[in-house]
């Protein structure tokens, strides 16, 4: 693999010891959400709407109370009227009265999957057969399974109250419209000697965690409540849990379990209030754990999409004007990323003129939730493919395209204040000199596609503590669930600032009670921003201990350093040798008690990621399918903590986007029941599907960050099906502007070019 | 868990303890090893046979745990990751998992481990190919699959060293 790490002043940071956590991995001890057990405990079980789009006009759950063993039943009866308002909730605005109708439906279900009962039973399989007693009185209504059906005129309406700004007190399936202008497009296309216009067609994809959602709620009679889940962000379930349940955040504790993969997917709840009210009601703990179908119909895929790309370069290369247009399906109630969508598509390019719009559009189709860099792949699917037609047109290498029209330090952001340092070119050159793009690809029905992407990356608020123990070791104690290898940057940073070996550094992940707030773990932010926490609590810790050596020595505390884990005086001096931190740790209770470093960030400085991917494919031309020959990911990293969790991250976001390019899909029949609930046809990558994912590692150090970290988790899932679309048409010479590209899809646009030709020979003959 | 209806008692080993029950005949051997003997670690990703990380050895071939009944497991010998390590010592797959950083989330781990130790148990060669083709029924979301095929060839490889 190739890296160029360059470890400058690092003693710790930029190596890769083993995780702390990977020992009760490996052995099978780690607890997951649906490993937790409790004397007593019930089993709980979703009822879920049959139909896409349906008003109920009744629920009968007397017959199901009634089978030996249930012992309850909630309905949307049991919760609270929420706010009809957006709220603030980490990353992500809230309307907490949609959340409560997702978490179980009121007179309307919206989607297939959509929660309307759950029960809790003495076992599953009692609570699954109460399922089929609840009895539920259905008015079927049409569904809007697409952005066009659901915004043409006359479309069936999802939300009766839904309005958006632009339509007045029309009813509607737009919930927002989001516009950004820059220049003069209608001048910049004039002045354009190649104008490339294409439509695109994305389909929803599944983050496709393979833990699914899980949650066991216990309700004390004090009203006390505790969630053991998995999920990106307990804080984030508190306080959703408490708007839908109507009790305060401080009633409810969230425990944190081990997370199997979340991906976006585990930043909001499901099954959590549920497991809640049913504890409630029945007064003993109770576990949901969602199935396979549950969790591919009814929790948060992300957007299927529609886009319009149109671009204009001179003949020189130089991209004049941008028009984009473009729709993403919601799910059944607002909040589709389109906004980030929009704010990404052309991000890594400098155009004068520009015109974007963005359209969030409700659908009978699972409610959205974040995707490793949500709504940004779908996007460069669209731009990305229409930079390397226009390179083409230009006669110009599509890397050389990207590097003359690329951004860099003092460009400027579709939004916001220009870009501060950043790597986009370095990747671009990075991949150009790659061992991978100098070597020559032959063969019939092979080519080589690049493409790249861009991603905000978050800060937001983290807490951490480091602890000093009596025996000279420490823990590192924060609030981000780790879904990576987290747990080991955060002990590498903690023993890179005291000088411990990070085996002597503990990390911990605390539940809700035992760390200060924290945001969820996404937009790449927690070796960013929890890192940065982590990074001044230990800081704290090494000036407190260098006060309490200051104390013994009976000097002053800025008369004492601390290098490499031992403690000692600027100027030597009779009598006081050194000390260790172990030495000093035994001395802590005689000179003021233990030592607690903290601190907590509302991170600023974030900064934002490139990649630039290059692949080679080999296309069978009689089925469609494509075969990876090799692959390659150049982003920019900022400083690699653990650069083997860092490739990790690479590689994973890679394959992700390989799986959305060319296989995944949520398909629907007419009356707009999914039919692909199970892993065998929601196909995701195996290793068989993969090549070895080559990375290479480029460290601009971002200047808002005391160790020059950017978050390195989301953007390499942004440029593969733009990639492979390009690799596709060198192949093969068709451009693809519908992902998954699957063999089916594929093998259509193969033949319809044959056809095309053939008639055209005809013609000529 | 008091589930009514048909129960039939089986005797089985696991992880070389005798365990001898009264199970409903609709519960799977995952159910069973997970909820009655709280053998956590074999995980359910999917509960129909895709996924993998449900593996575990039944006399000796690698078994998805959610396609079995616990019925049928009566008198088999029964291999989950809990009995992988011996006295404390770490089987040379779970040290290389470790060493070549080969689980994001873990999620997977479980299966993978149980898929390979199998792989492993019939000595199969360190052939990269041979080796993705052995894994390709365990889907890991997280990784990219390089550290798992890294990590699996690096053990059959020594093992095959040894053996010549
Ligand atoms: S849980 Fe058994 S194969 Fe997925
Ligand atoms: S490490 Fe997460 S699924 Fe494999």
């Amino acid at each position: 693999m190739e890296a160029t790490t360059s470890n400058g002043k690092f003693k710790v940071i930029g190596t890769r010891p083993i995780r702390h956590d990977g020992i009760d991995k490996v052995i099978g001890r780690a607890k997951y959400g649906a490993d937790y057990a409790f004397p007593g405990m019930l089993f709980g079980k979703v009822l879920r709407s049959p139909h896409a789009h349906a008003r109920i006009k009744s629920i009968k759950t007397d017959k199901a109370l009634k089978l030996p063993g249930v012992k309850a039943v909630v309905t949307a009866a049991d919760l609270p009227e929420a706010a009809n308002r957006l709220e603030q909730a980490g990353e992500m605005a809230i309307n907490p009265h949609y959340l409560s109708m997702n978490i179980l439906a009121r007179d309307k279900v919206l989607y297939d999957g959509h929660a309307i009962a759950a029960v809790a039973a003495t076992s599953p399989h009692i609570a699954e057969e109460a399922l089929k007693l609840i009895e539920v009185d259905y008015e079927v209504l049409e569904p809007a399974m697409t952005v066009d059906a659901a915004m043409k005129p006359g479309a069936p309406i999802l939300l009766p109250d839904l309005r958006n700004r632009e339509e007045g007190d029309k009813q509607t399936n737009v919930a927002q419209h989001y516009q950004f202008k820059r220049g003069d497009v209608e001048a910049g296309f004039r002045a354009a000697d190649y104008v490339v216009e294409r439509e695109f067609n994305t389909a929803m994809v599944h983050q496709g965690y393979i833990e699914p959602h899980n949650a066991v709620g216990i309700y004390n009679a004090d009203g006390q409540a505790t969630i053991y889940c998995s999920t990106q962000g307990a804080f984030d379930v508190r306080s959703l849990s408490a708007q839908v349940l109507g009790v305060p955040v401080g009633k409810i504790k969230v425990v944190p379990a081990e997370i199997g993969g979340g991906f976006g997917g585990k930043t909001t709840i499901y099954l959590e209030p549920l497991s809640v009210l049913l504890s409630k009601k029945t007064g003993h703990p109770v576990k949901l754990v969602m199935t396979r179908s549950e969790v591919l119909r009814a929790s948060g895929p992300t957007s299927g999409s529609k886009i319009k790309v149109k671009m204009g370069a001179t003949r020189d290369g130089k991209i004049v004007a941008a028009q984009v247009w473009m729709a993403y399906e919601a799910g059944a109630f607002p909040g589709s990323p389109v906004g980030a969508g929009a704010m990404t598509i052309l991000a890594p390019y400098t155009i004068e003129n520009l015109q974007i719009d963005a359209y969030d559009v409700v659908v009978n189709r699972p409610k959205t939730a974040a995707y490793r860099a949500p709504g940004a792949s779908n996007a460069a699917m669209a731009s990305e493919t229409v930079i390397d037609e226009l390179a083409e047109k230009c006669g110009i290498d599509p890397l050389d395209l990207r590097i003359q029209n690329g951004v860099k330090e003092g460009s400027p952001q579709v939004v916001g204040p220009p870009f501060r340092r950043i790597g986009f070119i370095e990747t671009c050159e990075a991949i150009k000199n790659s061992d991978h793009y100098k070597s020559p690809l032959s063969g019939p029905y092979r080519g080589r596609g690049v493409a790249s992407g861009f991603w905000f990356n978050a800060g937001m608020q983290s807490s951490a503590t480091v602890n000093i123990h009596t025996d000279g070791t420490a823990s590192v104690v924060t609030g981000s669930p780790d879904i990576g290898g987290s747990r080991a940057s955060m002990a590498m940073i903690t023993a890179e600032v005291l000088g411990l070996p990070v085996t002597d550094v503990r990390p911990l992940v605390a539940d809700t009670d035992s760390i200060g707030h924290t945001d969820v773990t996404g937009g790449s932010r927690v070796t960013f921003a929890t890192g940065m926490a982590v990074y001044e609590a230990a800081q704290d810790a090494a000036r407190q201990l260098r006060e309490r050596a200051a104390k013994v020595w009976e000097v002053k505390p800025e008369d004492v350093e601390l290098h490499d884990g031992v403690l000692s005086l600027k100027e030597k001096a009779e009598g006081k040798a050194p000390m260790t931190i172990k030495e000093m740790a035994t001395k802590l209770a005689r000179t003021g008690g233990p030592i607690i470093g903290r601190a907590s960030v509302n991170a600023r400085g974030v900064g934002p990621a490139f990649a630039t991917t290059c692949v080679d494919v080999e296309v069978d031309p009689d089925t469609g399918k494509v075969q990876i020959l090799r692959c390659t990911i150049a982003q920019d990293v900022g400083k690699a903590i653990h650069p083997s969790y860092v490739e990790g991250q690479m590689q994973g976001g890679t394959a992700q986007g390989i799986g959305w390019g060319l296989n995944e899909e949520y398909f629907y029949d007419q009356k707009g029941i999914l039919r692909n609930t199970g892993l065998l046809d929601y196909r995701m990558p195996t290793c068989l599907d993969l090549p070895l994912i080559e990375t290479i590692l480029v460290e601009v150090p971002n200047p808002g960050h005391p160790l020059g970290v950017r978050g390195v988790g989301e953007v390499s899932i942004v440029p593969p099906p733009a990639a492979l679309a390009n690799a596709i048409y060198r192949a093969v010479g068709v451009r693809m502007t519908e992902t998954p590209m699957s063999p089916p899809r594929l093998l259509k646009a193969i033949l319809k070019k044959r056809a095309a030709e053939e008639t055209q020979s005809a013609a000529a003959d | 868990m008091s589930t009514p209806g048909f129960h039939q008692r089986i005797r089985f080993s696991i992880n070389g303890r005798i365990v001898e029950r009264e199970v409903p005949v609709r519960q799977t051997l995952a159910d069973f090893i997970r909820d009655a003997l709280g053998l956590t670690a074999t995980r359910l990703g999917c509960e129909h046979g895709v996924c993998g990380a449900c593996t575990v050895i039944v006399d000796g071939a690698s078994v998805r745990a959610c396609l079995m009944l616990a019925v049928q497991a009566d008198g088999a010998e029964v291999r989950t990751v809990e009995g992988l390590a011996q006295d404390d010592e770490l089987s040379p797959l779970q040290k290389a998992f470790l060493d070549h950083h080969a689980l994001q989330c873990g999620f997977c781990t479980s299966g993978f481990l149980m898929t390979a130790t199998d792989l492993a148990a019939h000595g199969a060669g360190s052939n990269e190919t041979e080796i993705r083709e052995a894994l390709s029924g365990n889907l890991c979301r997280c990784t990219g699959y390089a550290n798992l095929v890294d990590a699996i060839a690096a053990v059959l490889k020594e093992q095959a060293a040894k053996r010549e």
